[in-house]
């Protein structure tokens, strides 16, 4: 019990530093940016117009007039207490903002998570069981091709392929045009993220794939393997019985760690694919110099990949017997 | 009656990468040949490293992929192949691996032993087999960290005798074990041989390999050179210098050893491996290649077998 709570206290001090950190760095890169708040929102024509103390007014609204500590220090003494502010751009507080977005690319991420968790285990554990053999030169040559291929032109094929083309998908947003919201069914947002889902979930397959493929050769080649073929046993129920089991545990850790990938690539999708998500949210944010939204979104998905590794901790000492009953991680 | 193996000049090599894309091939095993009797115990003595192991992989035609085999093994008169191999294991032929390794780390033993079958009859096989090395039932239900050294041992063990083999391979299965545990183990190998087995009982260490084989087949630098009875080692009619040396070496023997180390197999390129070392090296001991004749009912790998230079 003790040990537990010196575990929690040792993950959330952490976790408090690893956000106060990429607050910080997110905020220095904002200021270090050479956009211009308000030739960027108000445009240099409208500011050409304006007197004095409009423009005065407006530096204030967009804190260009407030030295850079003072404005972060600000935005962090209401951090801790739980308001982020609110967007400048959308007008609304941050935390309304973020939930909206949030709502829409959950399904976005989790899709793509489950889907390219799903497929690149499988595709992993076919390549090192055929290991040497043309599954394996076909998977790992696939695989290659696809991690050294950028996101965003693969949106953009997607895009032409199904949705211009062949005409099966919509072109981009999370719902319907024209439809309200209580009309959104789910199939309507199923059928939206499912192109986007896809992209993002391509291009982590590869990795987990790969991944899965070099341990499960490795596995195959251990002693055990050369026993539990001695004893008999089928290649086939080896792979399953054996492999799979011992591939589990470094599967599941890459497939919570992949979280912060998905994320990172959902940024990019989610622009090709004009999705109303969080990533989209981001570039937004950046672009406009809304400093309380970008912040939050940077908040919450640090969270979100510090959330992953966690329960990957977590789910390791649940599952991995040696860790259950209290021995060292192997 | 018809022996159940028969290696016929078996070798094992390795080929290599080595600096870019320079192969190599790198010998382990040269020439060994040995046959295996019904109701026998036979040893076979290296010193670490010198492809023990192998030897016993190779004869379930497990050997890593980058290995290459040569010679005839005969299973029971007939070939032993890939395809009949695989019938076999596990049945007929089967292996008591090195260490706790050879256990999946994150599978219980019950499981494990069963090979994937549920029914009321395989439990009941693992329960007996597990009872037969003094293991409770209860072991079956643990995961192999959880065992002692010894009780790994014995569940190796237990994993070999599910069926009832023909050939029992035994690579070292008694380091970790205490003298007592450790004779009762040799005890059941021979239990399994008056069941009619042959056993191969692979190990580095010449007193338990007396104690347990009838016959001993003895390595230096990837060659057989001999191949003697257990009496033959007490009994002052051992055939190789290097046999010799080594019974010397032993508490019961003058207790003295031989100056000088094994070269590595493959080493010395020609003639006798042993030569630098030999006490009575005569003519032509260093050129050629020598081969294992028989001699005073056992074989041995010299020119001038003992007994010769004697007289
Ligand atoms: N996959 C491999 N590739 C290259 N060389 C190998 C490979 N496996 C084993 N060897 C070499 O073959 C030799 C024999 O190995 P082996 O494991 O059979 O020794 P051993 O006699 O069983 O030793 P020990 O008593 O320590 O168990 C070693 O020198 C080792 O380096
Ligand atoms: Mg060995």
């Amino acid at each position: 019990m003790k040990q537990a709570l010196f575990f929690a206290g040792k993950k959330a001090f952490r976790a408090l530093l690893l956000l106060l950190g990429v607050s910080v760095a997110s905020f220095l890169l904002l200021c270090a940016s050479p956009l211009d708040p308000l030739r960027t929102n108000v445009g240099q024509a409208a500011l050409g117009s304006m007197s004095q103390e409009q423009v005065a007014q407006l530096e204030a609204y967009w804190g260009a007039d407030q030295p850079p500590v003072e404005r972060y220090l600000g935005w962090l003494a209401g951090a801790v207490r739980g308001d982020l502010g609110t967007s400048l751009l959308y007008r609304q507080p941050v935390l309304t903002v973020i939930g909206q977005r949030l709502g829409s690319s959950l399904w976005l991420l989790l899709t793509a998570w489950v889907l390219s968790g799903v497929l690149g285990l499988a595709l992993g554990i076919t390549a090192g069981a055929f290991r040497g053999r043309w599954p394996d030169k076909l998977i790992r040559g696939w695989c290659l091709v696809i991690s050294s291929t950028p996101a965003f032109w693969l949106a953009l094929l997607f895009l032409l392929l199904f949705s211009v083309w062949l005409g099966w998908l919509p072109i981009g947003l999370s719902v319907p045009i024209g439809v309200e919201e209580e009309a959104v069914t789910l199939a309507d947002r199923l059928q939206h993220a499912l192109l986007p889902a896809l992209t993002l979930s391509v291009t982590g397959v590869s990795n987990i794939a790969l991944h899965t493929r070099e341990k499960l050769v490795d596995v195959l080649g251990s002693d055990y393997i050369l026993l539990a073929r001695a004893r008999g046993e089928r290649e086939g129920a080896i792979v399953l019985r054996h492999g799979l089991r011992n591939v589990a545990l470094p599967a599941l850790t890459l497939q919570f760690g992949s979280v912060g990938e998905i994320i990172g690539g959902s940024v990019l999708v989610e622009q090709v694919f004009s999705y109303p998500g969080l990533g989209q949210a981001a570039v937004t944010a950046g672009l406009g110099s809304d400093l309380p939204l970008l912040l939050g979104v940077t908040l919450v998905t640090s969270g979100l990949v510090f959330g992953g590794n966690l329960l990957a901790d977590l789910l390791y000492g649940v599952i991995d017997p040696r860790m259950k009953r209290g021995e060292g991680r192997p | 009656m018809e022996p159940i193996l028969e290696i016929q000049h078996l070798s094992i090599s390795f080929h290599q990468y080595e600096k870019g894309f320079v192969q190599r091939e790198l010998p382990v095993i040269r020439d060994l040949s040995l046959t295996l009797e019904p109701g026998e115990v036979t040893g076979v003595l290296g010193v670490s490293g010198s492809g023990k192991s192998l030897l016993a992989h190779a004869l379930l035609d497990l050997l890593p992929y980058n290995s290459r085999r040569e010679g005839t093994i005969l299973f029971q008169g007939e070939p032993l192949t890939s395809q009949r191999i695989r019938k076999l294991r596990g049945k007929e032929i089967v292996l008591v691996p090195q260490g706790v390794t050879y256990l999946d780390p994150l599978m219980k033993v019950g499981p494990q032993l069963r090979k994937g079958r549920r029914d009321r009859g395989a439990r009941e096989k693992v329960r007996s087999a597990l009872a037969r090395y003094g293991l409770k039932e209860a072991a079956a239900d643990l995961y192999p960290f959880q065992l002692s050294g010894g009780m790994a041992r014995r569940v190796l063990m237990a994993s070999a005798v599910m069926d009832s083999p023909r050939l029992v391979i035994a690579d070292e299965p008694t380091p970790g074990l205490d003298a007592k545990a450790a004779s009762r183990l040799l005890g059941h190998f021979r239990e399994l041989a008056a069941e009619g087995a042959a056993v191969l009982f692979i190990t580095h260490d010449l007193e338990l390999a007396l104690a347990v084989a009838h016959r001993v087949a003895v390595f230096y630098a990837g060659e057989t050179v001999e191949i003697a009875r257990a009496s033959d080692f007490p009994e002052g009619r051992l055939r190789h210098p290097f046999t010799q040396a080594l019974w010397d070496a032993l508490p019961q023997g003058a207790f003295r050893a031989i100056p000088g180390a094994q070269p590595y197999s493959g080493e010395v390129k020609e003639g006798c491996p042993f030569l630098a070392r030999c006490p009575h090296p005569g003519n032509g001991c260093g050129q050629g290649e020598l081969s294992l004749v028989p001699w005073n009912e056992g074989m041995v790998r010299c020119l001038y077998p003992h007994g010769e230079v004697m007289a």
